[in-house]
């Protein structure tokens, strides 16, 4: 008989049962049928693979099999007995019946028994129509049920019935009901769970352990009263330790583990595939509607940076794509202390085209810039520093990674050759040990988080070092084995004693130097590096790391085996985050972990599309494809496209850019998608540069704070609302597809259009696909890029072009993208920025799981019932010194300025480091922060602000009249009729 | 700008290549410098640097000789 295997498609996504495995080829016969799997399939997902779906219930593809519910029966000739299918490996030459007698019976008896503690009300049922249960008992012929309904725990009456609805209908009145019916929790903000309609198959509670790591859920009592349970005794979903990702309600076959929106909306119709618009991992997810309304998002099984898995983010804070603080009106005024004027689209573009030429005809054609973003697309990216180049005539154009990862570009670019990480996020699955610096992955790309820590629980090892003591230092199953808990802005001292260490005491991998890397410039650094002012017991001091911990974890990272490195902000945003960058780059060079899966060096991106809106040429100095704008070849393939001249000297970042309007040459802004009012550091200063400014164009969702120093504002599309592409941390391009029109009428890359015709630019895009083919006709690494080939692939990583026609998963192979490593000396220089006698204490600022960045998305969300207020956290003795308690309101001070927050008391910390987030206007972290910078990039350090921490009775008076600014600013006149 | 502000990162600039190996130090600050500074940020710290110059490392100083200045 002829082998058949069917293709697994990117668009099938149904349940294979259990995981795919890696081996070689095995063949069997299921039902007569001929297959060939992988060694270590299970005959459960090798009948799947040849088309037949043998009946289960608490088997899943993404979680080992379990073994427990007996429906996946099989008889296996030769074999005695019935095995589970899902527990039971292929074999070659095995011929297994899946539609036997025996089986058939065995299963029909396992339904009547899982239905005879199930309430029947199917029809009133929120899953109805979507509940495994429910198709299992049609696939085994159930059509009765013996059994007696009695005191089990669905009953809420007590009085026999399986139905819900039946029983309020029969119930005398006043009666108590059953004792041991239990209520369903509903504290979760996004989902219930209902003890009644739980089967126990445990696939939650394997979910929370295999898939999400955080070990929330267990099963409690026995027999009938055995019930999933959250936390301790007592505890309800919220209360737990449970971190809302979503993977046990994905993973629940009934209702038990229900989304409250298909409670309220019911089961959805049909569904878009799309990428998330949060971090930088890029989660693809399947959007599910009925119609235009959106009932919930779930993670997309064939999604390459997350397969299948979420986090309460991307799986549930959506909600804000029709908050009712949604603009969708354009709106202008004359200066800053009016009120917004609703006007008409032509009106609002009419007049900030007019401003922004009128202020180049005064000011010069320097005077105006942009700032694109990395919450929007990349065509949307392209556009805007196209209207800068193209129409405003300069290069003034910047991004949100200024802020955030540009010295990763410049870092990895001086020695590697190009500006990216060097793996895809499969490569974890290979790595024997990690370098975690700088970076809180489980708060801030949680679903990478969870892939990391499923490899450390199969026994790689990591090292953290952070000067908190983050989740991945120690939680459930997972214990870091070196955590170096360093002083902030001593990144680039501690990583100099780790490759001290390793080049010292000969560890390291002189072949791989030799053979792809310069030679001379490895043995000037390895001169640098082997003085012993680099030594881990010389720096101790410097550094507060102990000398013998850092020590062992050099030796780990030198000679675990396949050595990977994974970092955050904590390494770019200090005055010398690009040295740190080049610091890591060496010690991946030195011990020869680049170029295979498991190695590399990996910037975890903060938001959405920090990669690409850096590859699309954001920055004042570069063409897309990082490219200087002062190399003349490079002009020319634009100059030629659009038919005018590019300026060939860098324009203004950011900082330069408020520095200037201060100053006063530089007049007018178009802003999209960012706030960096609130994002930005040194709040007043930001200001004061906005407040400087003659016109300032706000695009975005909502009145952000930036808007509140606005002349136009224009409303800007969600995620859900456009087409296009995000690429994320991988170097990944993937797909974002409109899921439903936009509210505010236009995408973004529409209003960027129009605003760039009312100046004369005359553009004739009619889709975001044309805008990525200008991309790849001039950008050598997207070349081989189009939709099409993004619809084909579900996902490419760049370079894709004739050379990498699949695109790029590991990058520098076979040699580096700049020919030779280049090792880089790295020394260490204090930051300015230093605690004395006034300011004793280092802050640093960060993120939590449930906010992201400035907020302006999942504050509008239920994400706030797990953090409302931005917290200053601060180690027990440094507030008892200060007589204060957990929960108290301080005053936070720096020489920038200062604002009131209540305090966190935690052991987290370390002494004499405080920290806080950035999430909410109210308390605005950032007018606490500096503007020094790193001196590369300009990159601010964020990370390290000496602060003094007081007792407070109140809101500063900064505070107050931010607040009464922000109040009166946003104040809206309706359209004249 | 400030001068204060340009001449902290142009020492700063200064400050790293300092720590490299070789000659030609000056010329990377330059380089530097020309590749990443709008031309009004190197135009003010020419002028600051040749009616003052106070506060400027020796090297970034040195590199002054190899920044392009705007004509206008």
């Amino acid at each position: 008989m002829k082998d058949f295997i069917l293709p697994t498609s990117i668009h099938d996504d149904r349940d294979m049962g259990t995981p795919a495995k890696i081996g070689a080829p095995v063949t069997l016969t299921i039902d007569g049928f001929s297959i060939t799997v992988p060694e270590g399939t299970s005959v459960m997902r090798a009948a799947a693979e040849a088309g037949m779906q043998i009946p289960k219930l608490c088997a899943s593809d993404n979680m080992e099999a379990f073994g427990s519910c007996r429906l996946c029966v099989v008889e296996i000739e030769g074999r005695r007995g019935t095995p589970a299918s899902c527990t039971t490996p292929v074999a070659e030459g095995m011929a297994v019946k899946t539609q036997t007698s025996k089986v058939k019976k065995i299963r029909k008896g396992v339904m009547e028994l899982y239905i005879s503690d199930h309430p029947l009300d199917c029809l009133t049922c929120s899953a109805n129509g979507d509940c495994e249960l429910q198709d299992m008992a049609g696939a085994v012929g159930l059509r009765d049920q013996r059994y007696t309904s009695g005191r089990n725990h669905y009953d809420p009456l007590g009085i026999g019935t399986l139905a819900q609805g039946d029983a309020r209908a029969r119930a005398p009145v006043g009666d108590l009901g059953n004792p041991d019916y239990i209520p369903a929790d509903t504290s979760n903000p996004y989902f219930t769970y209902d003890p009644s309609k739980c089967i126990v198959c445990s696939r939650c509670v394997r979910a929370c352990e295999e898939v999400q790591g955080t070990f929330a859920l267990t099963i409690e009592g026995m027999g009938f009263d055995s019930r999933v349970s959250a936390g301790m005794t007592g505890d309800d979903f919220m209360a737990s330790d449970c971190v809302s990702c979503g993977a046990c309600v994905q993973a629940c076959p009934t209702a038990s583990l229900q989304e409250k929106s298909i409670i309220e909306l019911g089961t959805p119709e049909r569904s878009v595939i799309t990428t998330c618009a949060y971090c930088g991992v890029g989660c693809s997810f399947k959007a599910e509607l009925n119609g235009d309304e959106l009932v919930r998002m779930v993670p997309y099984k064939h999604g390459k940076a997350n397969r299948g898995h979420s986090c309460v983010k991307g799986r549930f804070a959506y909600g804000y794509a029709n908050h009712k603080d949604r603009i969708l009106n354009p709106m202008i005024r004359d200066s800053i202390d009016q009120p917004w004027q609703e006007v008409s689209w032509d009106e609002a573009l009419t007049f900030a085209a007019d401003r922004m030429r009128g202020l180049q005809d005064t000011y010069g054609k320097k005077s105006i810039g942009v700032i694109t973003s990395s919450r929007c697309t990349n065509e949307e990216t392209y556009l805007v520093q196209k209207l800068t180049r193209a129409v405003f005539g300069n290069n003034n154009t910047d991004t949100c990674a200024r802020v955030c990862h540009s010295p990763t570009g410049y870092g990895l670019g001086q020695t590697f050759g190009t500006s990216a990480g060097t793996q895809d996020f499969d490569s974890v699955e290979d790595t024997d040990v990690m370098i975690l610096i700088g970076a809180n992955p489980t708060d801030a790309h949680p679903v990478f988080a969870s892939r990391m820590k499923k490899r450390l629980r199969a026994g790689a090892k990591i090292i953290v070092i952070d000067p908190r003591k983050i989740d991945l230092v120690r939680s459930a199953h997972v214990e870091a084995s070196h955590h170096l808990p360093l002083r902030p802005g001593t990144n680039v001292a501690v990583v100099s004693a780790l490759s001290h260490v390793i080049v010292t005491e000969g560890l390291m991998d002189q072949d791989f130097i030799r053979e792809r890397c310069d030679w001379d410039e490895f043995s000037e650094y390895a001169e640098f590096i082997s003085d012993p002012r680099h030594s881990p017991e010389a720096t101790e001091m410097l550094t507060g790391v102990p000398a013998a911990d850092l020590r062992a974890a050099a030796r780990l990272f030198a000679t675990g085996g396949n050595g990977a490195i994974y970092y955050g902000l904590g390494v770019t945003e200090h005055s010398q985050g690009s040295t740190t960058v080049i610091g890591i780059a060496n010690l991946a060079m030195l011990t020869g972990n680049i170029g295979r899966r498991g190695v590399g060096v990996n910037p975890l991106r903060g938001q959405n599309n920090v990669q690409g809106s850096c590859d699309m040429g954001s920055f004042p100095h570069e063409l897309p494809g990082y490219r200087h704008v002062k190399n003349q070849d490079v002009r020319d393939i634009y100059e030629d496209l659009w038919g005018v001249e590019i300026d060939s000297e860098p324009g203004l970042r950011i900082p330069n850019m408020l520095d200037a309007a201060v100053e006063g040459t530089f007049k007018g802004l178009y802003c999209q998608g960012e706030d960096i009012l609130q994002s930005d550091p040194d709040t007043k200063h930001v200001a004061a540069g906005l407040a400087a400014m003659e016109c300032v164009i706000v695009h975005d969702l909502f009145l952000n704070e930036t808007a509140n120093y606005a002349h136009v504002f224009l409303p800007g599309s969600t995620f859900l609302e456009k087409d296009g592409t995000f690429t994320n941390a991988e170097r990944r391009i993937n797909r974002v597809r409109e899921v439903m029109k936009p509210l505010n009428g236009y995408a973004d890359w529409e209003v960027t259009q129009a605003l760039a015709n009312a100046m004369g630019a005359g553009w004739t895009y009619t889709h975001p696909t044309q805008i990525m083919d200008e991309i790849a006709l001039t950008t050598p690494s997207f070349a081989g890029v189009s939709y099409d080939v993004l619809e084909e692939k579900g996902s490419v990583q760049w370079p894709c072009n004739e050379d990498h026609p699949d695109g790029t998963p590991l990058m520098h192979v076979d040699g580096f993208m700049r020919g030779k490593g280049r090792f880089i000396v790295t020394e260490y220089v204090a930051t300015e920025e230093k605690s004395g006698p006034r300011f004793p204490l280092l802050l640093t600022t960060g993120r939590i799981l449930s906010q992201y960045n400035v907020g302006a998305q999942t504050r509008r969300t239920d994400n706030s019932l797990w953090h409302d207020e931005d917290l200053l956290e601060i180690h027990p003795h440094d507030a008892e010194l200060r007589g204060l308690k957990d929960g108290q309101w301080i005053k936070l001070a720096s020489r920038s300025g200062e604002t009131t927050l209540r305090a966190k008391v935690s052991d987290r910390m370390s002494p004499g480091v405080v920290y806080t987030t950035f999430h909410h206007p109210d308390t605005q972290a950032n007018v606490i922060t500096t503007d020094f910078s790193d001196w590369a990039t300009n990159c601010p350090e964020y990370k390290v602000t000496a602060v003094q921490v007081s007792h407070s009775n109140g809101p500063t008076d900064w505070q107050e009249e931010y607040n009464a600014q922000a109040e009166r600013s946003r104040r809206i006149l309706p359209a004249a009729e | 700008m400030q001068p204060d502000k340009l001449i902290m990162m142009a020492n700063q600039i200064a400050t790293y290549f300092k720590t490299q190996p070789g000659t030609g130090q000056a010329e990377s600050v330059a380089a530097h410098i020309n590749d990443f500074w709008d031309p009004r940020m190197r135009a003010k710290l020419s002028t600051y640097v040749e009616t003052d110059g106070t506060g400027m490392s020796e090297l970034a100083i040195e590199a002054m000789a190899f920044i392009r200045v705007p004509k206008d």
